[in-house]
């Protein structure tokens, strides 16, 4: 049986970098600062790896919807181990609705058997692709994934939940977003960074794959959220007390 | 124009961040409510519903066959809202690729009925964004509104055939944390710890201090990621978003994807042995020292 592993991957700034609104509040400032693959996006490639180690899977395919420089993030995932990648250029920002029209005409052409995938861009904190693709192409998904166990053409989620932990089974295809918990993310190792650079990569532009693109939220504006005021040091857990009592009056 | 809110029960009451959404959805005219599983009469006595739409049969929040059931009846509304819950976050977006619209999460701020605000980059920035889809479908942020009261309405109810599950998506099992705490979300204190606690059973300390206050406990990633407490009590960018009187970090840098899920709390303490640790840089209240000996004098001082 073989079974393809389709994984999106996003190129995002980095998630230590705190970033800085734009003076004309248009956006964030991207000029000069350092971008890695989605967290979450890490998650789920190596989720996709270690499925195809343990022999339940065939194929790991990256796929990418970005700019030029997304090959990069191509490239960390291909490091990380998948077999090749794909990258659908434009240079537009899309949104999640858009991304998953694109993705639904890759899985139509790559036609996998799971499509494994972040939960949430750390940069537009949409939380929606998964769900948007999953219910495109009429697939079943499993959202916030903290286990994922492949047998007899189903998938078993683990799901974390607001009071804990959910478990479902989906019929294959499907679509999978990953938690942070589901696995820890290997690092490439300077060999297979190397290797990787003669896996294949195939590029694709986005505006020849018949998708509309065109935005459905306009940026009215974008602004720095409200400071919080610089506070004090205490001395004390007594000092804390009386003035949780007598000054912010909260207890 | 009406808008439709999916509700989330919880022991036969609708829960808060579902108030909220409730509260947050009156702004756009007549409010109709949708409830699978149990809780139609709970949800009829909301104050502001006109309508409940019950069904009853649906009696797991599936994603599949809620968006499919939602999708079929949205015909009439402009707006569609959930909490941004976990059952929120995992519904709508599918109902949003269901009718072709852009889903909006996260919603803080409502300017129009077009106009959203919502954070973008871990709350670094906050993004107001307006949608030219016909039928909007947005998660609004429990903190961000104030909730409806539980009691004074009393909205017709209307029962739904709901579509039969298929078998593509199966529920197994859930297993809940059970606690006897206010919940995270709607808590008026929150007492969270991080990965200075040390381990699970140093963890154990911030109970007495919680019990003391009536308060919640919260945790970090890397608290929970280490085994000291379970997933649920995460707070964060992709924890619980939570927004209490009064926060009390212990033993926790203050990541910013911590921040992202407690800085709009009304007042927030930290005590953490490292002076130049960020949580400090948000606290109204900080004390610079061992937890393990300021926790106890804490607790007595209270
Ligand atoms: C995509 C992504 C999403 C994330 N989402 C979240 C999220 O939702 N929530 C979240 O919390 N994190 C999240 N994180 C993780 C985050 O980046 C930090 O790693 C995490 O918050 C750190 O947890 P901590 O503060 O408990 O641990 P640390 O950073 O290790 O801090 C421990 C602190 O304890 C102090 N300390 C140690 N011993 C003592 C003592 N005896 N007395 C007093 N102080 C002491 C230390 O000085 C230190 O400041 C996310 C990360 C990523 C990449
Ligand atoms: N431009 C993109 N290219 C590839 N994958 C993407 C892209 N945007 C979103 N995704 C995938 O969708 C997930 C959720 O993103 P979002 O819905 O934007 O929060 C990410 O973790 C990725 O797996």
């Amino acid at each position: 049986m073989t079974m393809k592993v389709l994984v999106p991957v996003k190129r995002v700034v980095d998630y230590n970098v705190k970033v800085r609104v734009a003076a004309d509040g248009s956006g964030v400032e991207t000029q000069g600062v350092k971008m890695s693959m989605n967290p979450f996006d890490e998650i789920a490639i190596e989720e996709a790896v270690r499925l195809r180690e343990k022999g339940a899977a065939t194929e790991v395919v990256a796929v990418s919807i970005g700019v030029q420089a997304s090959q990069d993030t191509l490239r960390t995932a291909l490091a990380m181990g998948a077999d090749r990648a794909i990258l659908i250029r434009t240079n537009e920002t899309l949104e999640p609705l858009a991304v998953a029209g694109l993705l639904k005409i890759i899985v139509e052409r790559e036609a996998p058997g799971l499509v494994c995938m972040g939960k949430q861009a750390i940069d537009d904190d949409m939380n929606a692709t998964g769900q948007i693709l999953a219910a495109k192409l009429g697939w079943p998904q499993g959202t916030f994934a903290s286990a994922v166990t492949i047998a007899d053409g189903r998938a078993e989620i683990a799901r974390e939940i607001d009071g804990g932990t959910e478990v479902i089974s989906l019929a294959l295809p499907a679509v999978v977003t990953a938690d942070l918990r589901l696995n820890e993310p290997r690092y490439a190792s300077l060999p297979n960074i190397m290797k990787a650079r003669k896996k294949p990569l195939e590029t694709l532009d986005a505006a020849d794959l018949g998708v509309d693109l065109a935005p459905r939220l306009t940026i009215v504006s974008v602004a720095e959220p409200a400071e919080r005021k610089e506070g004090v040091k205490l001395n004390s857990a007594a000092e804390l007390v009386e003035k949780l009592k007598t000054e912010a009056k909260v207890i | 124009m009406t808008a439709l809110v999916l509700l989330e029960i919880e022991h036969g009451e609708v829960r808060q961040a579902s108030r909220s959404a409730v509260a947050a959805a009156s702004r756009f005219g007549d409010v109709d409510v949708i409830v699978l599983g149990e809780g139609a009469e709970a949800a009829a006595r909301l104050p502001g519903v006109r309508n409940v739409l019950s069904a009853a049969s649906l009696t797991h929040d599936l994603a599949e066959p809620a968006a499919a059931l939602l999708a079929a009846h949205t015909s009439g509304y402009s707006h569609v809202v959930a909490a941004a819950s976990a059952g929120g976050k995992n519904i709508l977006p599918r109902l949003a690729g269901l009718l072709d619209v852009q889903p909006i999460p996260e919603v803080v701020e409502i300017k129009d009925e077009n106009t959203f605000v919502r954070p973008i980059y871990a709350g670094n920035a906050l993004a107001t964004v307006r949608s030219s889809d016909t039928i909007k479908v947005l998660t609004i942020r429990g903190s961000s509104f104030d909730p409806v009261s539980k009691e004074g309405g009393s909205a017709t109810i209307q029962t739904l055939n709901a579509p039969a599950t298929e078998d593509f998506s199966r529920f197994v099992r859930v297993e809940l944390s059970k606690s006897d705490r206010p919940e995270l979300e709607s808590a008026r204190v929150v007492v969270s710890g991080g990965k200075g606690m040390k381990d699970a059973e140093h963890f154990k300390l911030l109970e007495p201090l919680a019990d003391k206050l009536g308060a919640a406990i919260g945790a970090s990633r890397a608290a929970v990621d280490s085994g000291f407490a379970p997933n649920e009590m995460q707070v964060g960018q992709t924890g619980k978003i939570v927004a209490p009187e009064l926060y009390i970090a212990l033993g926790l840098s203050g990541a910013i994807q911590h921040l992202a899920g407690m800085k709009d709390s009304r007042v927030i303490v930290a005590i953490n042995m490292d002076p130049e640790a960020p949580i400090f840089r948000v606290a109204d209240y900080g004390i610079v020292g061992d937890l393990f000996t300021i926790l106890p004098e804490l607790e007595k001082a209270l």
